[in-house]
């Protein structure tokens, strides 16, 4: 089974609810769930589950080589690349690495055979086992690197479950390419978002994508003061159920920023999630 | 001696466009006799890398040398690979001041990119 | 004119909350710059709900391509599907015979176009979200909404900040601020593209400190200058030491220190920039001084990146 954490607007509490999932659930029958990253651009989970990263890859992009000597530029390559990440010039044919997806287009129908494709690091895939024996995997894109989806897709080909294990994976903020990518594939999705406009406007997107996926989905309202009609209203609309409401308290604010999961600061917490992933459980 | 020049329309008093990448318009103009044409830029709507489009672009049509606003890197390799000089309007207004200027010496020769890719490159 | 980009690294530090107010008090004082509004975080556009403008234009944004297969051509050789990276193509079953494409997996790469021999393949544009022209209360704002589920978040960032600095130019606005995205991947890398100046909004949790590492960074590698702001100081006062002991390592000043005020949600609930809604609250005071040493940084002389 694989659960995305989401939520569309940022600061949300994603990580949060995620890893404190995950301790949950290591405490209940094995094998504890594999947690995975995805937010490859500030991942953060690591500090809440503290693993000892011990695995390694590296994720790169195969982008073209131009062996001059039988190269006719005919501009064939600079045609079919659709990202103008090679052109030709008069009598140089240039390539523009980090416009480059790695799709293999050029190397393909170069005419003269003239292209080869070589490894572009962009980032790192590292794994590891965390505290309560969860497993762990995270991406980390490399800075100044545009893309984040590459790695996002190779995380989740590189860290397998084991039989029976859970997958929580932990999403990036925002409802474009980088949250798509790690959302699909999964049985449910969790929403975590605050009663405010922000994350109405935000939870409404979210949602969004979750429909259009086709992938039942669940919300967390976080940092409750006091109910906010328009989401209860929303979330009834779409028949989304909140599966969870955490209060806002400034001792829970405090030992987040530390940290800490949630049942960390208040134990009872442990059985609150436990009870949201059965209702998940039998939802699916 | 043939230039390009980006433009917001076409014409030689038109406002000057400050992108290179994403101008609306090149103007072609043998500085010479001041004739001119003018060409779209079609690399001006692509997701990425317009300014190597743009750059191919401009390369069909025989010019020495290239006016802008500003070359982001992807457009100023593209150029230099391609052997066009670039310089910058400065505070030209209309293409025929930049003309004007251009022939004699008066425009700032670029050596370097002058702004930051929109693309990851730094 | 210069651009001011706001940036965070980690979501839901503050950084719409603070681009409001800057967009207030650079209208109403102290320190009055004529101002365009840029909202690039164009995932989860927020700026708008505490700004309320009145939309002016709307204009269709195209981001990429998506392959589409003619049923009728295709012969079911799967040429398409040995030769697409992104797992986009879908395979025929006995009630669909032809090959097809996943829209939401396609990257617009066109190699399945080029390399089908029956030519059943082509590509189609997709229209992908929308931008705008608004006028708000304190100036104009450009911002968009790209539809969920899309791509090309950094293209269409790119449209927008464009337009507003041709608007800026046309007007002598002195600057344009830019409320930027999270993270520090292309939407990002757009929205700082061409700044004078970035201000992080940090927050003293150690996910916030993690995150302005790699913030900074980024800002770094691009070269923008960049200066910062801590919000919610008082969640932890140890992560504020820490933040600011990293800062002074690194030679970046902290400009500012907003205390945890609960005026800043009342504020958005009301859809006003905290500033506006009230003046004297904690958050409110903070947030003017730091617009105050912004703003002289963003009207100096000193030579950064000119972007006049």
């Amino acid at each position: 089974m694989i659960i995305t954490i989401a939520s569309g607007k940022g600061g949300t509490g994603k990580t949060t609810v995620a890893a404190s999932l995950a301790i949950s659930l290591a405490a209940e029958q094995p094998p504890p769930p594999l947690f995975l990253d995805c937010d490859v651009e500030a991942p953060n989970a690591h500090l809440f589950l503290h693993p000892k990263l011990d695995k390694q890859q590296d994720v790169a992009l195969l982008i073209p080589s131009v062996d001059e000597t039988r190269c006719t530029h005919c501009g064939k390559c600079a045609e079919v690349c659709q990202y103008h990440a090679i052109t030709v010039l008069g009598q140089k044919t240039l390539v523009f690495p980090q416009l480059c997806h790695g799709c293999g287009s050029c190397a393909a129908l170069c005419p003269e055979k003239a292209i080869t494709e070589i490894p572009n690091r962009m980032g790192i895939l590292e794994h590891g086992l965390g505290r309560d024996g969860v497993a762990f995997a995270r991406g980390v894109l490399n800075l100044g690197e545009p893309m984040a989806v590459p790695v996002i897709r190779h995380l989740l080909a590189w860290a397998q479950p084991a039989s029976g294990q859970v997958v929580l994976r932990d999403a990036s903020p925002g409802t474009s390419c980088p949250v798509v990518a790690t959302i699909r594939g999964s049985d449910y999705l969790l929403l975590a978002t605050e009663p405010t406009p922000f994350g109405l406007h935000d939870l409404r997107l979210a949602a969004q994508v979750a429909a259009k996926l086709g992938i039942p989905a669940g919300v967390i309202i976080n940092r409750e003061n006091s109910p906010y009609p328009d989401m209860d209203a929303f979330c009834a609309e779409k028949r989304l159920p909140v599966l969870l409401r955490i209060p806002f308290k400034r001792a829970i604010a405090e030992g987040v920023a530390q940290g800490k999961t949630l049942l960390d600061i208040h134990p009872e917490y442990g059985d609150c999630f436990r009870q949201v992933f059965r209702h998940i459980s039998r939802r699916l | 001696m043939r230039i390009v020049l980006t433009s917001t329309s076409p014409g030689l008093e038109a406002a000057i466009d400050p992108r290179f990448g994403r101008a609306d318009y090149f103007l072609v103009v043998d500085i010479d006799t001041l004739e001119w044409e003018v060409h779209t830029n079609l690399g001006a709507n692509a997701a990425g890398g317009a300014g190597i489009k743009a750059a191919q672009c401009i390369f069909n049509f025989n010019v020495a040398a290239a006016i802008s606003g500003e070359f982001g890197p992807n457009a100023f390799d593209a150029l230099q690979a391609a052997g066009i000089a670039m310089y910058r309007y400065g505070d030209c207004r209309t293409a025929s001041q930049a003309i004007e200027r251009f022939k004699v010496g008066q425009l700032e020769k670029i050596g370097a990119p002058t702004r930051q890719g929109h693309h990851g490159r730094g | 004119m210069r651009q001011l980009v706001i940036l965070s690294g980690k979501g839901g530090t503050g950084k719409t909350s603070l681009a409001a107010a800057f967009a207030h008090l650079a209208y109403a004082g102290p320190s009055v710059l004529q101002a365009v509004l840029v909202d690039a975080d164009v995932d989860a556009a927020n700026l708008d709900l505490v700004l309320r403008p009145n939309r002016r234009e709307t204009h269709d944004f195209t981001g990429g391509s998506v392959a589409m297969i003619d049923p009728q051509l295709c012969q079911g050789c799967g040429n398409c599907e040995q030769v697409c990276r992104f797992e986009a193509i879908v395979l025929p079953t006995h009630t669909q015979p032809a090959y097809a494409v996943d829209a939401i997996a396609c990257d617009g790469c066109a190699a399945c176009v080029y390399q089908c021999p029956e030519d059943a393949i082509h590509m189609e544009p997709q229209t992908a979200g929308r931008w705008y022209r608004s006028e708000s209360r304190y100036g104009p704002l450009f911002h968009a909404d790209l539809y969920p589920a899309q791509e090309n978040s950094g293209k269409l960032v790119t449209l927008v900040k464009q337009n507003a600095r041709l608007l800026a130019l046309d007007t002598n606005s002195q600057v344009v601020i830019v409320d930027g995205p999270p993270g520090i991947g292309c939407p990002v890398i757009a929205a700082a593209a061409g700044a004078y100046l970035a201000l992080i909004v940090t927050e003293p949790s150690l996910a916030g400190i993690h995150d302005l590492g790699r913030i900074l960074q980024t800002t770094t590698h691009f070269h923008i200058p960049a200066l910062v702001i801590i919000n919610k100081t008082d969640i932890y006062l140890e992560g504020t030491t820490q933040i600011e002991a990293v800062c002074s390592e690194l030679g970046i000043e902290v400009i500012g220190r907003i205390p945890f005020d609960p005026a800043v949600t009342e504020a958005m609930i009301n859809g006003e920039p905290t500033t506006a809604y009230r003046p004297e609250a904690p958050a409110s005071q903070a947030m003017t001084a730091a617009w105050q040493i912004v703003a002289a940084r963003v009207n100096g002389t000193e030579a950064a990146h000119d972007d006049s």
